[in-house]
């Protein structure tokens, strides 16, 4: 307990350090460009009371869970098959490094104009950009699952499911965890780019609206919106979920 | 390539007809580690395998579980009831507690048995709670038996269970065996290299000779159990190194 308040000590003297610090460089340059904290925090409640905030970060954050979704039921299925079936990792791997490799802008912007400007076409776009990399991390992790744990499951018939729930998943859990948490975090920079490109809500939209009015407290405000709630699914959802999936190595041996 | 043979019609538990086994190595190399290896096993028997490292003995045993299938010959189990296994290493599942991981063999039907006697014939009552990191090797193995008695199998399979065990735990382990063994009979068939611990503790003794395996002759032991003092023991012992020598 006391050591846990010890590091939210930490953290919340970490980010005062940082937020004085950028007060004063912003006081000092006094330039459009760069606005102290007291005028972003003032755009940050001017968007709140009008009710665009909650409604702009509501869509993105919906458009973020929609293609994380979508690429780790997608990008799992694959990865684990691959990992599992060489022939198939052999023929499918030269288009997993060009799919690597294709600029997140290239994907997006074939997306809108194969599919439309609708949210089918953004969502898909922002899960096809971030399949590749789960992928990869789910092929390890299905290479490296323990023979001997299989052989234990066949000998005594485990079902599919059995065997999913209890043998596998659990060795891939580190494995999810690593493309959860990189998945989120390029997920939702690809969303506000999909956002600004072409749709007409979201962060990205909202950024992309005041870029244009060369309002920079809006934009860092919008910006710093969306990072807390990053961080509140971080610390409210991913992490508790982490310490359950790992209760047993923190068993005193 | 293997013969899924009739289910067995004979009073025996367990029938190994198994021709040749041969492994692929690197570079087109091949290795034949079975030749002719033929058993059979009458049911509720205590049967051991003993013979030289690397023999083929692990591997027999694996054929029998219908982890490796790369064989000639046939092989014929119980025509009902399930087989258990217990390897050398536990293999228990780390992210499981030890009940759990004993519950997890059961049928759906049988989730809700209890196991007090069970864990306590292996006193094991004191970490049902516990995961498998928290467990001594010996406590571990005493799991791996649970898990494989719990199913109550036509045929049970060990593979070097207590080896890597001080001697009073193997000792102690043995004895757990042999209870939970003649309080819930079934066909056990389990390979060692330790001639004194066969000698204990089965009805026949199969000795594989080197590499390729094949069995080399078989020990019977009529003695009963509590009357196999050292002496016995020993007799036995040399009735399995004069047969392992002449192979």
């Amino acid at each position: 307990m006391r050591a846990s308040l010890n590091k939210a000590g930490l953290v919340f003297a970490s980010l005062g350090v940082f937020v004085a610090l950028w007060a004063v460089v912003a006081y000092q340059l006094n330039d459009n460009a760069l606005p102290p904290p007291a005028d972003v925090w003032a755009a940050l409640l001017v968007e709140y009371h009008s009710g665009e905030l909650f409604h702009h970060l509501g869509m993105t954050l919906l458009r973020v869970f929609g293609a994380f979704v979508v690429a780790m039921a997608i990008g799992s299925a694959i990865g684990i098959w691959l990992g599992m079936h060489s022939l198939s990792n052999k023929i499918l791997d030269p288009w997993l490094i060009l799919l690597l490799n294709m600029p997140a802008l290239v994907v997006i912007v074939l997306s809108y104009i194969w599919f439309g400007l609708n949210e089918a076409a953004a969502i898909g776009a922002v899960a096809v950009n971030k399949i590749p990399n789960v992928v990869i991390t789910l092929r390890e992790g299905a290479r490296s699952l323990n023979p001997e744990f299989s052989e234990m499951a066949s000998v005594y018939r485990f079902g599919f499911v059995k065997r999913l729930r209890h043998v596998v998943l659990p060795q891939l859990q580190p494995f999810f965890a690593a493309a959860t948490r990189s998945g989120i975090s390029l997920i939702w920079k690809i969303v506000l780019i999909v956002e600004l490109l072409g749709r007409s809500n979201g962060v990205g939209f909202q950024i992309h609206l005041y870029f244009q009015l060369f309002d920079v407290a809006t934009i860092l405000a919008y910006t710093l919106a969306f990072v807390v709630v990053m961080l509140t699914v971080e610390y409210a959802v991913l992490q508790p979920l982490d310490k359950h999936a790992n209760q047993w190595r923190s068993t005193n041996e | 390539m293997p013969i899924n043979g009739d289910p067995l019609m004979s009073d025996h538990a367990l029938e190994v007809d198994v021709r040749d086994h041969v492994f692929k190595l690197q570079h087109g190399e091949h290795l034949k580690v079975i030749d002719q290896v033929q058993f059979a096993l009458p049911a509720n028997s205590f049967t051991c395998v003993v013979g030289p490292s690397g023999c083929g003995k692990t591997t027999v045993l694996r054929m029998i579980l219908d982890l490796d299938k790369n064989y000639n010959g046939v092989l014929k189990l119980p025509r009902s009831g399930p087989v258990s296994a217990v390897f050398q290493e536990p293999r228990l599942l780390p992210w499981r507690t030890v009940e759990q991981n004993i519950r997890l063999v059961l049928p759906k039907e049988r989730q809700q048995e209890s196991l007090d006697e069970l864990f306590d014939v292996l006193g094991l009552t004191e970490m049902r709670a516990f995961y498998p990191r928290q467990l001594s090797l010996g406590l571990a193995r005493r799991v791996s038996l649970a898990r494989a008695f719990v199913l109550e199998p036509q045929l049970l399979i060990l593979d070097e269970p207590f080896v890597s065990l001080d001697a009073p735990t193997a000792e102690r382990l043995r004895q757990m065996l042999l209870s939970l063994w003649q309080a819930r009979p079934t066909t056990v068939l389990m390979v060692t290299h330790d001639t004194a611990e066969a000698a204990s503790l089965a009805d026949k003794v199969l000795v594989f000779t080197p590499r390729p395996a094949s069995v080399a002759g078989a020990v019977d032991i009529d003695t009963p159990r509590e009357l196999r003092d050292s002496r016995v023991v020993s007799d036995i012992q040399q009735q399995i190194l004069s047969l392992s020598a002449s192979s």
